[in-house]
């Protein structure tokens, strides 16, 4: 029997191999030991990986003899039994410390968590709330991105000025890809949005008036703070620049708290559950009164506007921007923010946000096999845990049938 | 026909789906506290007459009055304010929220909370079975109790005239009965009921008016207790 599940395994592995083997580089030239090597790593990991997997699915089948609550969810309820508020008080504590403690490097990869915890929280209007599948979000990054640079450049204005204009351009673009595609859903509705994308990041590519085409823009002022000090002239208003990592950490750390907070807020309100009607049957959504064409739009629009945000910060942290940075990859990598953490889970989406981000940067000493890495993680998640880290109390029990109620038939 | 009393007027009805002529000139008029009926094939227009009606699949021609006010050029969330209410057909509840969710979905276009609670208690009075599974989500429920759970949801905006569409689709026959018994209930509270149904001849028994439809047009209409007793009918639709 075990014998048996092994072979199976092997062969599958082989057959992996076989087809990743073009993907790591083959040299048909020369025969290089070390590449041979590598590919026969490969063969190695896959094989294990499936070991794995099969040995925790065999584990699961016991389960059901034996419930025993998986290992996520008894942590969930031991930090459940804590009043919610030390829970979040200590969270916020660590984060507030973290930049104390950790260097440059940790400091930035943080950032680039804390951005991604904005876009995921973003792209969860939209495809967690509404269920509208948005392949092209990351072109809402780069609005707002452009448009604090281009505003900065050309008419000098200040990260604060030109933030509420970047919310705006941002939702108008939001509404230009919602209008059209209002009747579509699905598939249909994932190619016009990733051909959006695509037309968004290839304007700027080319746009060289305007945009600077793939050089891109640099020289954006970092975003300022003002407060008031009396000197020698009587009372003024200094501008004091968040230059340094720190400075930017807890400012993003703030936008990230606020755009946790109004997420929140609208999952809760009357527009939320309006989104949910229309993701669960949007028929039913219009014959219960909920007008869902600005509805839709308005998912879109909030979904655009924290997106625009978070782009704004991007390019006023690193003081650069190039349409290279809002590849189709970028979108992909959000959407697997949201799906890992579970789909329409705020505590998900954050656990999640750094999970997928920091994850490659743990792996970075493994060179190669750094991506390979980051998808086996993304699998064995999907396999073992498809409705999240932290799934929303709803896909909980829609996708473990054995915790809900069952109706006495 | 008394005009004053018609609560619901349709005249010379056109809809198209893209190329498809769905409806070819329905004019019908439900008079106030009535049950009215229409029966029908399958892709006779029935259901299609029904969405038209709510706005959802807007007739490109022709004039529908309800209360007097045309309502053919309103979108579906603007019909349900003025005190329209529809089932959808085959169930269509939200699967992954709550009994009590979805009724609450049902009020969505309420402010009146107090008045939204008595509605409630009302519903759950006509469908007890919807009150031991209120926490239960919809998908989870059988078809009898999710087809309760729409009628109590179209209820829950608290309608002058509801529109159903196939109550009795895919349930067993005792449920249908069921069914039937509270629509009656439902309209004897003053809600005046327009249904739309493959079961005719239930349909009939409980209705006042009747009418058939035939390929996008209304081909027959009298009263329900005439049509039963009509040969035609009897042999297209009752099957005797």
């Amino acid at each position: 029997m075990i014998q048996q599940e092994l072979k199976k395994l092997v062969v599958y592995a082989f057959f992996l191999a076989v087809l990743l083997i073009p993907m790591l580089g083959f040299k048909s030239t020369t025969f290089e030991p070390g590449r041979a090597f590598k590919t026969l790593g490969v063969f190695l990991a896959i094989l294990v990986l499936n070991i794995i997997v099969k040995a925790i699915r065999s584990r699961k089948k016991e389960d059901v003899q034996t419930p025993k609550k998986p290992w996520v969810e008894s942590i969930a309820e031991r930090i459940d039994r804590y009043p919610k508020i030390y829970t979040i008080g200590g969270l916020l504590a660590v984060a507030a410390v973290f930049p104390l403690f950790a260097d440059n490097y940790m400091i930035d990869v943080g950032i680039t968590c804390l951005i991604y915890v904005c876009l995921g929280l973003g792209l969860n209007i939209v495809v967690g709330l509404c269920g509208l599948l948005d392949l092209g979000y990351i072109a809402f990054y780069a609005v707002g991105a452009y448009t604090y640079s281009l505003l900065n450049l050309t008419f000098g204005l200040s990260f604060w000025s030109a933030l509420p204009i970047g919310i705006v351009l941002g939702m108008m673009a939001g509404c230009i890809i919602g209008y059209p595609t209002l009747k579509m859903r699905g598939d249909y509705l994932a190619i016009v949005t990733l051909g959006f994308g695509e037309i968004v990041r290839l304007v700027l590519n080319n746009w060289d008036s305007l945009t600077a085409g793939p050089n891109g823009l640099f020289g954006m002022k970092r975003p300022a703070l003002y407060y008031p000090s009396f000197g020698e002239d009587g009372f003024a208003w200094a501008t004091y620049y968040l230059k340094s990592l720190p400075s930017l950490y807890y400012f993003i750390l703030i936008i990230a708290i606020l755009t946790i907070i109004g997420v929140r807020r609208l999952d809760n309100s009357r527009i939320g559950r309006a989104w949910i009607a229309i993701r669960e049957d949007e028929v039913a959504a219009e014959l219960s009164g909920v007008p869902t064409t600005w509805i839709k739009l308005l998912a879109y629009a909030l979904g655009a506007a924290f997106a625009s945000v978070a782009g704004a910060f991007f390019a006023a942290k690193l003081s650069y921007t190039n349409p290279n940075f809002f590849l189709f990859m970028e979108s992909c990598i959000v959407l697997c923010i949201v799906v890992l953490g579970g789909v329409g889970s705020i505590p998900g989406i954050v656990v999640a946000a750094f999970v997928l981000i920091a994850a490659p940067e743990v792996f970075r000493g493994l060179e190669n096999y750094r991506m390979l890495a980051f998808g086996g993680i993304m699998t064995t998640m999907m396999i073992i845990k498809p409705e999240g880290l932290i799934p929303a109390t709803r896909s909980r029990r829609e996708l473990h049938e054995d915790l809900a109620p069952k109706p006495k038939e | 026909m008394v005009k004053a009393q018609a609560i619901l007027e349709l005249t010379d009805i056109h809809t198209y789906y893209g190329n498809i002529h769905a409806l070819k000139g329905v004019s019908c008029s439900i008079s106030k506290g009535e049950i009215a009926c229409l029966i029908g094939a399958n892709g006779a227009g029935k259901s299609t007459t029904l969405m038209t009606i709510f706005g959802v699949q807007p007739a490109t021609q022709g004039e529908i009055l309800f209360k007097g006010t045309p309502i053919q050029k309103l979108r579906p969330e603007k019909v349900a304010a003025l005190g329209v209410s529809q089932t959808p057909e085959g169930r269509q509840i939200f699967p992954r929220m709550s009994t009590f969710e979805n009724l609450e979905m049902g009020a969505f276009l309420r402010k009146d909370k107090a008045e939204v609670q008595q509605d409630l208690d009302w519903v759950f009075s006509l469908f007890p079975r919807l009150k031991d599974r209120m926490k239960q989500l919809g998908g989870t429920l059988s078809g009898g109790e999710q087809q309760m759970l729409a009628i109590g949801r179209a209820l829950m905006s608290r309608p002058e005239l509801l529109l159903l569409d196939e109550p009795s689709l895919g349930l067993a026959p005792k449920l249908v009965e069921k069914i039937f018994e509270t629509i009656l209930e439902i309209n004897k509270s003053g809600v005046t009921i327009f249904l739309v149904e493959q079961n005719a001849h239930m349909a009939l028994t409980v209705s006042g008016t009747g009418y058939v439809m035939e390929t996008g047009r209304i081909v027959l209409s009298d009263k329900a207790s005439a049509l039963l007793a009509n040969e035609q009918v009897q042999k297209a639709y009752l099957g005797e």
